[in-house]
């Protein structure tokens, strides 16, 4: 699934997790994982992608299903209008 | 790069919970490395706070109010040129604009420059004026009627629905949730401020305000956008966070192409929540309160606008500013001893201190 995320490229996202987003002087925090998964969006992933990644970077606990936190992640992020 | 020694007088120095924009111009003015030159305060009061800044002015009068006529205003100016020197004026009030309009040329023959729309222009950009202005289709508002009888309220309630939004013909807007509230909206704002009052359809959504200058040829100058994020009860930003967005300045652009804008404006724009469609809620004809952080964002437009007015070419490229910077104002308690304040009773005037040399 292509993501289109041209405004999500403009936001200023800093090491803390805080982030700005230039054309409407809102901020909001994200966790580390957040902030990974940003990143990777800005840089053109996939969420298929994310997921594959946030399992080889994170210990999973039985249960957890990175593919659908991502999916959740992205459903807040085009709440905020991020991405289409 | 050159000092620039002129001595500006800048009116509104009644920075209250409600501030008027004199202040911060003053401020940045006093913000460009370039400018070497005098701030000179004006305005109505003696408790005007701006007076009493330590560090802000170089020195200060009183002017009359409007109701004086406008022959009490240029012979004011004109002795305030006289004592104190001024170069150029900025006029920062809406209240005040057309007086000095009406003078422009008395000044200008003393000496003092201004750099201001045309009352024509002024006109066009009163809110009273701005349903005719879209008619254009070059700028959208949202759908308004001015009003001059409380009579119009229940017509335009059905029409627009509520919450409907009631503004003062200079300042001022409530948001009416019923007929009462806006009718008495109506007589609050129609005795304050005189007629007309505008109604207009509220529409839910994010406000944007960008501070800009006209060159007087149809092009923008300049421009700094910001958004509020606190405001006091009176709907005053007392926060706010400079923003960078292409659609805001297109449309500050529009605004100030199609009535050939010369001089500082304010363009406040609505975001319809629902539709993402901009809307243009209101054209103020001068800086606002905020323009301070123009300077802290890195593009000081009451300095360019000092560069306009005497007829200096701007800095090219104009620099860009900083976007993520924030205004954060506060209430300071400013001591003083008596000596301002009984030289501004007595004379009506805070007599500039001579400068080294001079």
């Amino acid at each position: 699934m292509a993501i289109q995320a041209a405004h999500l490229r403009e936001l200023a996202l800093s090491d803390s997790g805080f982030v700005f987003d230039p054309s409407t002087g809102h901020t909001f925090t994200v966790n580390p994982s957040g902030l990974d998964i940003l990143r990777w969006l800005k840089d053109g992933a996939e969420p298929e992608e994310i997921a594959q990644r946030l399992a080889d970077q994170f210990e999973l606990e039985p249960g957890e299903d990175p593919a659908r936190d991502v999916q959740d992640f992205l459903m807040q992020l085009r709440e905020c209008g991020f991405i289409k | 790069m050159d000092e620039l020694d002129v001595t500006v007088g800048v009116t509104g120095m009644n920075a209250t919970d409600n501030p008027a924009p004199g202040v911060g111009v003053a401020r940045s003015l006093r913000h460009a490395r370039e400018f070497a030159g005098r701030v000179i305060g004006l305005g109505y009061d003696t408790l005007d706070p701006g007076f009493y800044a330590e560090g802000l002015l170089d020195g200060g009068a009183i002017l009359p109010y409007p109701s004086a006529g406008r022959e009490a205003l240029r012979d004011r100016l004109h002795w305030v040129r006289a004592e104190m020197g001024v170069d150029v004026l900025i006029p920062t009030l809406d209240s005040e604009l057309r007086a000095v309009l009406a003078i422009v040329g008395d000044l200008e023959q003393v000496g003092t420059r201004t750099f201001l729309p045309s009352l024509e222009s002024l006109e066009r950009a009163s809110k009273a004026q701005l349903p005719r202005l879209a008619e254009s289709g070059r700028i959208v508002i949202p759908p308004s009627e001015p009003v001059l009888t409380a009579d119009a309220i229940p017509k335009l309630g059905s029409r627009f629905g509520y919450p409907l939004v009631v503004k003062g013909v200079y300042y001022g807007a409530t948001v009416a949730h019923n007929e009462a509230d806006a009718i008495a909206a109506y007589h609050r704002y129609a005795a304050q401020w005189g007629l007309p009052v505008v109604v207009q359809k509220f529409i839910p959504g994010e406000e944007y305000n960008v501070a800009a200058l006209g060159d007087g040829r149809g092009n923008l100058a300049g421009a700094v956008a910001m958004r509020k994020t606190m405001v006091t009860d009176k709907g005053k930003g007392w926060c706010g966070v400079a923003i960078e967005n292409e659609r805001l300045t297109e449309i500050t652009a529009q605004v100030v192409g199609h009535l050939s804008w010369r001089g500082p404006l304010e363009v406040e724009i609505l975001k319809d929540a629902q539709s993402n469609d901009y809307y243009v809620i209101e054209i103020n004809p001068r800086f606002p309160a905020w323009i301070y952080l123009s300077a802290g964002a890195g593009l000081n437009l009451p300095y360019l606008l000092l560069l306009l007015a005497l007829g200096l070419p701007l800095p090219h490229p104009l620099p860009r500013y900083r976007p993520g910077t924030m205004f954060v104002r506060i209430s300071l308690d400013q001591i003083s001893d008596l000596a301002t304040y009984e030289q501004l009773s007595t004379s009506g005037a805070l007599r500039p201190s001579r400068k080294e040399g001079s």
